[in-house]
């Protein structure tokens, strides 16, 4: 293992292009987002019993071009903030800057014209593509919706969204299920690239596909990306598949970001106790470097978000938690250039072995 | 010299109303006491039903052909009643769902405590400490006090744990788990993988552990499979599948996985494709369609490759000549696999 002290080159190139927000470089811009869902009981009178603080207190910019890898396990928020960017849900508090604009607290009326520059994309290809529509009207319906006039007729423009994404073209009368779930998932694309968004949130875009299907997939939205000039946020479980296509990173944990950089700084510097235990636990299909390798298991349980522990949300797992990690919530704190860590006791811990430290 | 659990030319079809599906078709494989083979494939590629028909636990219009034998019992041709003797005695199976296999209205207590007492006879007393014991010892906290909870009362993670707790009340030889972290976070994950080696020193079970990913093989397996389409294509000890493997499907899925261990600038190589449908298997190789070392027509399209050593027990199905594999090999396939690791020394 390489010493833990270096510093990686990529924290000083960051300065050049630097947090600067509000400049050219900026497309999202995120402050203070949360959202809680209310939970209620009763027919007729319903009673909110309590509060689960799905998304709690977000910050973070994601620059245009880019693609900011959003991770961590199941139920920490990421899909509810997916949702809160693209305004398929409204936030309980906080702002979203799309391209200069708030849009935050537009009705849903207003968000439609905006949906033009962002798009979603889901894990489950077929339960996102109507199963009664053909193809061609799936991919076809966003130039429908917004009123968008193509040159060649709507026909034309979505054989070239399919022959873009790796669809045959004469499929275009085809139904969702005489698609394989590599095939649709193409389908979901092509339809989220039809009008040129500037922003694409993938939500777990492959993780419910087979290894050499997800392949493909992960290399037509690299590919997407050069060619459009796309910026994503690329929500997933798995911190390797985020590594790959990521530029940033952003680590969460019960609602929070415990841990946000550029990917090097958070893979070969993880300075997040969570983000130790993440990088240690993920398998690499290379049996001497994988048994080699140091392991943390963490006991327990993630918490229940509806009663959340009190000061630092990893406290109930965390090996090194003091009793201030039980009364005091830790900020996220820079502690490199654009890299931003939440805890008490940060340590920079080398988990993954690598050459290019 | 015989291995607990010997596999021999197991097939299975089922018939359904679009086809003969070749679900199976001519695996075979041995597993010895206290060795966890890895069996790898993509989904539809005849895993799950190559476990359930050794745990002969299919259901539906099948038929198999073949033979599986444990501790030299034949299971194939054997009458039910001794299978299921057998099944949750001498060997037990955990899935990748384990609610689909905990009953919903019963605690877990009370499940553990039946399926011992049916094995064993023991009286509920014995074998609600029993049950208590196993239960502390896949580690779920204050086993006493969760003992008569229900299923949905646990976590995920910790419903695989009562799961394998409920495998092992009989001490079985043989477990066969299909993939059983598959629905789980990583950090959950490595517990369950940790928990299962740990369990195998201690009781010396021989382990089947099925799963899609490459990376957990790697991590606990003691040799590997690999399916493609119903029949196995490689089969041999972690470092000749991961070092040295030999089949293109291998080298398909190595170049495909992402990587912590590799620069992220690496572009990933997929199989080009999708994978058959079993109704329908392609003639010859069945990976020839998605075959980037092809000869065609003759013999990939043409003949059923061998399944065959290549050197010492490395099994390997593919026309290519064993020269033409190695020099494949070294010149396409390493520098595209290896670990920057070893690449930097
Ligand atoms: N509509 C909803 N009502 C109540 N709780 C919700 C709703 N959507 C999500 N949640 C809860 O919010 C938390 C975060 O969920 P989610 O954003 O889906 O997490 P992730 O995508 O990281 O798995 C979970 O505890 C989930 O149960
Ligand atoms: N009961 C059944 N009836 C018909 N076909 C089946 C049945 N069970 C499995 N199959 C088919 O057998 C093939 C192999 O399935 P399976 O062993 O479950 O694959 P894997 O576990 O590798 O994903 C698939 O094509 C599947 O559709
Ligand atoms: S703040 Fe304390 S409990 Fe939280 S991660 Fe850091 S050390 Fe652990
Ligand atoms: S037999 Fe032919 S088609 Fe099949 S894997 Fe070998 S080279 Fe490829
Ligand atoms: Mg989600
Ligand atoms: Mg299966």
């Amino acid at each position: 293992m390489g010493s833990a002290t270096t510093n990686t080159t990529s924290s000083s190139t960051a300065d050049t292009t630097g947090d600067a927000a509000g400049t050219g470089g900026v497309l999202l811009e995120v402050t203070g987002l949360r959202k809680h869902f209310p939970i209620k009981r009763g027919i007729i009178f319903q009673k909110q019993v309590g509060l689960v603080k799905a998304v709690d207190g977000l910050n973070f910019t994601v620059r245009r071009g880019e693609t900011f890898g959003l991770v961590g396990e199941s139920g920490c928020g990421k899909s509810t903030t997916g949702r809160l960017l693209t305004r398929l849900l409204r936030p309980t508090d906080g702002q979203i800057v799309l391209n200069g604009q708030d849009i935050s607290y537009l009705p849903q009326r207003q968000v439609r014209p905006i949906r033009r520059d962002m798009q979603m994309i889901f894990q489950d290809p077929f339960s996102s593509l109507n199963p009664r529509h053909t193809v061609g009207s799936i991919v076809g319906a966003p130039f429908r919706l917004q009123r968008v006039e193509t040159e060649g007729g709507i026909k034309r423009a979505v054989q070239e969204l399919l022959e873009l994404v790796g669809l045959n073209p004469e499929h275009y009368n085809r139904y969702p299920h005489e698609f394989s779930g590599g095939q649709a998932q193409r389908i979901g694309i092509a339809r989220a690239l039809a009008l040129r968004p500037k922003l694409m949130v993938c939500d777990e875009p492959v993780s419910a596909l087979d290894v050499s299907i997800r392949a493909q997939i992960i290399n037509l939205l690299q590919d997407l990306q050069e060619e459009f000039d796309l910026t994503y946020v690329f929500i997933a479980h798995d911190l390797s598949v985020v590594r790959h296509i990521s530029d940033r990173v952003a680590v969460m944990y019960l609602g929070h970001i415990v841990e946000l950089g550029e990917a090097r700084q958070i893979y070969q510097h993880p300075l997040h106790p969570y983000t130790h235990a993440l990088l240690s636990a993920i398998p690499i299909s290379d049996p001497d470097v994988d048994q080699a390798r140091e392991r943390i298991l963490l006991t327990g349980d993630v918490p229940s978000p509806l009663n959340p522990p009190s000061g630092c949300p990893f406290r109930t797992r965390c090996w090194k938690a003091q009793d201030i990690c039980r009364t005091e919530r830790p900020p996220l704190a820079e502690k490199a250039t654009g890299h931003q860590v939440a805890c008490h006791f940060p340590e920079d811990r080398a988990l993954i072995p690598a050459s290019d430290r | 010299m015989t291995s607990l659990l010997e596999v021999e030319d197991l097939r299975v079809r089922f018939s359904t109303e679009d086809g003969v599906v070749r679900a199976v078709d001519g695996v075979s494989f041995e597993v010895d006491r206290g060795q966890t083979l890895g069996i790898v494939g993509e989904s539809g590629s005849g895993k799950s039903v190559t476990s359930l028909a050794i745990m002969g636990l299919l259901r539906g219009r099948f038929t198999v052909e073949g033979s599986v034998t444990l501790g030299g019992d034949e299971l194939v041709r054997a009458d039910p009643d001794f299978v299921r003797e057998l099944r949750g005695n001498r060997m037990a199976m955990i899935f990748q769902d384990p609610l689909s296999s905990l009953h919903p209205y019963y605690t877990v207590g009370n499940q553990i405590i039946e399926a011992y007492r049916l094995h064993t006879g023991a009286t509920k007393r014995v074998a609600r400490k029993r049950a208590v014991d196993l239960l502390g010892r896949v580690g779920i906290p204050q086993p006493e006090g969760r003992i008569d909870d229900y299923p949905h009362q646990f976590s995920g993670g910790m419903r695989q744990r009562v799961m394998i707790a409920m495998a092992l009340a009989c001490d079985p030889e043989l477990l066969i788990a299909d993939e059983p972290t598959t629905a789980l976070d990583v950090t959950v994950q490595a517990q369950i993988l940790n928990l299962i080696a740990d369990l195998q020193e201690e009781f010396g079970t021989a382990v089947i552990l099925i799963t899609h990913d490459l990376g957990v093989v790697a991590g606990v397996a003691d040799e590997a499979l690999v399916m493609y389409a119903g029949r196995p294509v490689e089969h041999g000890t972690l470092r000749q599948v991961f070092y040295e493997p030999r089949h293109p499907y291998t080298w398909g899925l190595l170049s495909s996985v992402t990587r912590l261990d590799r620069e992220p600038e690496h572009r990933l190589r997929p199989i080009s494709g999708n994978p058959p449908s079993l109704i329908d298997v392609p003639s010859g190789c069945p990976f020839h369609p998605r075959c980037p070392y092809r000869m065609l027509p003759e013999p990939c399209s043409t003949e059923v490759p061998e399944y065959a050593p290549v050197n010492g027990g490395h099994l390997v199905a593919c026309h290519l000549s064993e020269q033409e594999r190695t020099e494949t090999f070294a010149r396409d396939i390493l520098p595209r696999v290896q670990s920057s690791v070893r690449k930097g020394g």
